[in-house]
């Protein structure tokens, strides 16, 4: 029984680091302002079959689940919404998603649920298991969209949603302007006169990124410097310890878990040992939206904008 | 031989094939109930129409559509299929496990199964995650699996590398001391890696929700092959049940038997783990209530702990996939929930007989 106990305890780590992910994910409807402007749908007249993102639809794909927050974003910033069925639980922007009420899980997947809706394609960010395999078997295409590693893979998953949804237009347009957003914000934000270093915190362990990341390149736009960037090679989500954090210093701090692990600056504040760090002492705290910052979609751009915000406001104290 | 003595043998052979019978008969009600049920397809009592339908000879209007029944064919009979195969390995494997180590509470991933096929596991998904590319084959049982032996591998080398005297004790710490290693050396390469920790923590909650028919042809022949060499050692493990001297006294090389029995045991527990994830409590419960039920001569408790087995997981199985619909409950959580007061309460009613 000894062995058993062992075993347990080592998964309940797992599963408390599960659970942190999971959380990390949910989340109330807080939505924040769309910088799309809402483009009217339009049935373009594509021509099909389509090949894109490595699948062929025959047809435009009318009957549209998305097991995957960041995409569900993406095909109704594209104008395929109308043509979106379900969701998944996680899906909770925009409003329209969250109205079809359908709670798909896109972690354990009930295959024979989503068969049920009777797709004509299903996107997923990831294939847990086999359900690629699983619904090709139904004849279903499955668009499978990888955690995008930079801006560029970005654009082209959402390019790629355009050619296959028949919305090819809007999501060249779409792509073009959040291109114009990010390059006008970082412009907005000039170079910095004096470096400045930032910490980036994915839960209350002290999870972080680092430059490498989907999320930390954004940082790396303006200039600023990733203090989890030497804390591990190899790594890019490091668990950085409250001494290295403390003693690196940080100009700035980023929380992206203010909506799973509930921190504030006001906590962050009141941790022992970091009242002496300079983004401390200057309330240069900023709370994201975890979802935001956590997905690869259209509203990155108001994740780039609340990092121009916060650095012109460091700047103009110095 | 006595007269009464036969009496008694035969009386206790009847009720073996009258449990037998029993046994099958849930295990087919189980797999067609299984069939019937899940959260889209057709309506529940039109899948048997159905099924008569597609027999040679026979036309019934069933009204199932075609997509419909894509939906049972393709992704709810391999789901159930696997869950029988999984439930009758993981069960005969306990009981044999628990026969060769003459310990009650002995479960299948005793020797390190479980902590080898999650490393093997947790090394897929965060290797897999690096290379965008697919494989040309699924190399996620294939690490399960072959992590699954290594670990075994190594827990019988220790074991017999330190083992002076005939006992096994040492063999199951070396199973400890094995399991704990891999456990430790996943949870490093978790949280260095923590963005793969919600698909191994999923496999470690152990799934047939990603079954399909590939899996079935996967896993077969190596269970099949286990399967066939645990039943043909049953009356062994009954001779082994009076203990070690006394077995040897009767001629019965226990070394060979007990390394053959866990081979085969550990060759079936790693195919189904590598398909299935790591379903707890299947192995322990199932060999119990037989023997509550049947008696503990292993000539019974293996061939009913397989089709017991397969009944208990497939019926496990439904309100796994129909309870959270539109989403899957985990199908150990089941197994552990309508099992462990089934248990109970079958050991409470023993009890009052005797």
């Amino acid at each position: 029984m000894k062995m058993k106990v062992l075993t347990r305890a080592g998964y309940a780590g797992l599963f408390i680091c599960a659970a942190m992910v999971f959380a990390a994910c949910g989340g109330s409807e807080n939505s924040s302002e769309t910088t799309i402007s809402e483009t009217e749908t339009t049935i373009a007249e594509a021509t099909y079959p389509v090949t894109a993102g490595g699948i062929t639809l025959d047809a435009q794909p009318m009957k549209i689940v998305s097991l995957s927050p960041t995409h569900t974003e993406m095909l109704y910033a594209i104008g395929a919404g109308d043509q979106v069925v379900a969701v998944d639980e996680y899906s909770n922007f925009p409003a329209e998603a969250v109205a079809l009420g359908t709670k798909l899980s896109g972690y354990e997947p009930n295959v024979e649920a989503i068969a049920g809706f009777a797709p004509d394609l299903v996107v997923v960010s990831y294939d847990p298991g086999s359900l690629v395999e699983q619904l090709n078997a139904l004849d279903i295409p499955v668009y499978v969209g990888n955690g995008a590693s930079n801006l560029e893979a970005m654009y082209e998953q959402i390019e790629q949603l355009g050619a296959l949804t028949g919305h090819l237009d809007v999501a060249v347009q779409l792509t073009a302007q959040m291109q114009d957003e990010i390059a006008t914000a970082v412009a907005d934000a000039g170079t910095l006169t004096e470096p400045i270093s930032y910490y980036y915190e994915l839960d209350n362990t002290y999870y972080s990124v680092t430059s490498n990341t989907f999320v930390g390149q954004i940082f790396s736009l303006f200039g600023l410097t990733n203090i989890a960037d030497t804390a591990e090679a190899g790594n890019d989500y490091p668990q950085l310890s409250s001494e290295v954090i403390v003693s690196s210093n940080p100009t700035m701090i980023f929380l992206a878990d203010t909506k799973c692990c509930a921190q504030t600056e006001a906590t962050v504040s009141v941790r022992d040992g970091w009242q002496k760090m300079d983004a401390v002492k200057n309330k240069n705290i900023v709370e994201l939206d975890d979802d935001i910052a956590s997905r690869w979609g259209p509203r990155v751009v108001d994740l780039v904008k609340s990092i121009r915000e916060a650095i012109t406001l460091v700047a103009a104290s110095k | 031989m006595s007269l009464a003595k036969q009496a008694t043998r035969e009386r206790a052979g009847t009720r073996f094939s009258v449990w037998l019978l029993a046994s099958s008969a849930l295990l087919i009600t189980a797999v067609l109930v299984g069939t019937m049920i899940g959260p889209a397809g057709p309506q529940w009592w039109r899948v048997p129409l159905e099924l008569l339908n597609r027999l040679p000879l026979v036309s019934i209007d069933s009204g199932v559509s075609i997509e419909q029944w894509n939906i049972v064919w393709q992704i709810r009979a391999p789901r159930v299929v696997l869950a029988a195969i999984v439930g009758a390995m993981l069960s005969v494997a306990g009981a044999s496990y628990q026969g060769v180590f003459r310990n009650p509470l002995v479960d299948p991933y005793l020797l390190g199964v479980a902590a080898g096929a999650g490393l093997g596991a947790t090394l897929v998904f965060t290797l897999q995650r690096q290379s965008t590319e697919s494989w040309l084959i699924d190399p996620l049982p294939l690490a399960a699996f072959g992590g699954a032996l290594v670990a075994v591998f190594f827990t019988y080398l220790i074991g017999n590398a330190f083992n002076k005297s005939r006992s096994n004790t040492t063999l199951v710490l070396a199973g400890v001391a094995v399991t704990s290693l891999a456990t430790a050396i996943q949870t490093f390469i978790l949280q260095r890696n923590n963005d793969v920790v919600r698909q191994v923590y999923s496999w470690i909650l152990g799934r047939l929700s990603s079954a399909t028919w590939g899996d079935v042809r996967l896993i077969l022949p190596y269970v099949s092959l286990s399967c066939i060499v645990l039943l043909m050692h049953r009356r062994l493990l009954d001779v082994l049940r009076v203990g070690d001297d006394e077995a040897i006294a009767l001629g019965t090389n226990i070394r060979r038997v007990r390394f053959v029995v866990v081979l085969a045991a550990t060759l079936g527990t790693a195919a189904a783990v590598a398909v299935s994830g790591l379903i707890g409590f299947v192995g322990i419960i199932v060999p119990h209530a037989v023997r509550l039920l049947a008696g503990a001569s292993y000539r019974r408790v293996l061939p009913l702990s397989i089709l017991l087995g397969a009944a208990f997981l497939v019926a496990a199985d439904i309100p796994s996939r129909v309870l959270a619909d539109p989403a899957e409950t985990p199908i150990g959580v089941v197994t552990a929930f309508f099992g462990a007061p089934f248990f109970l309460m079958l050991l409470r009613t023993r009890k009052t007989q005797t």
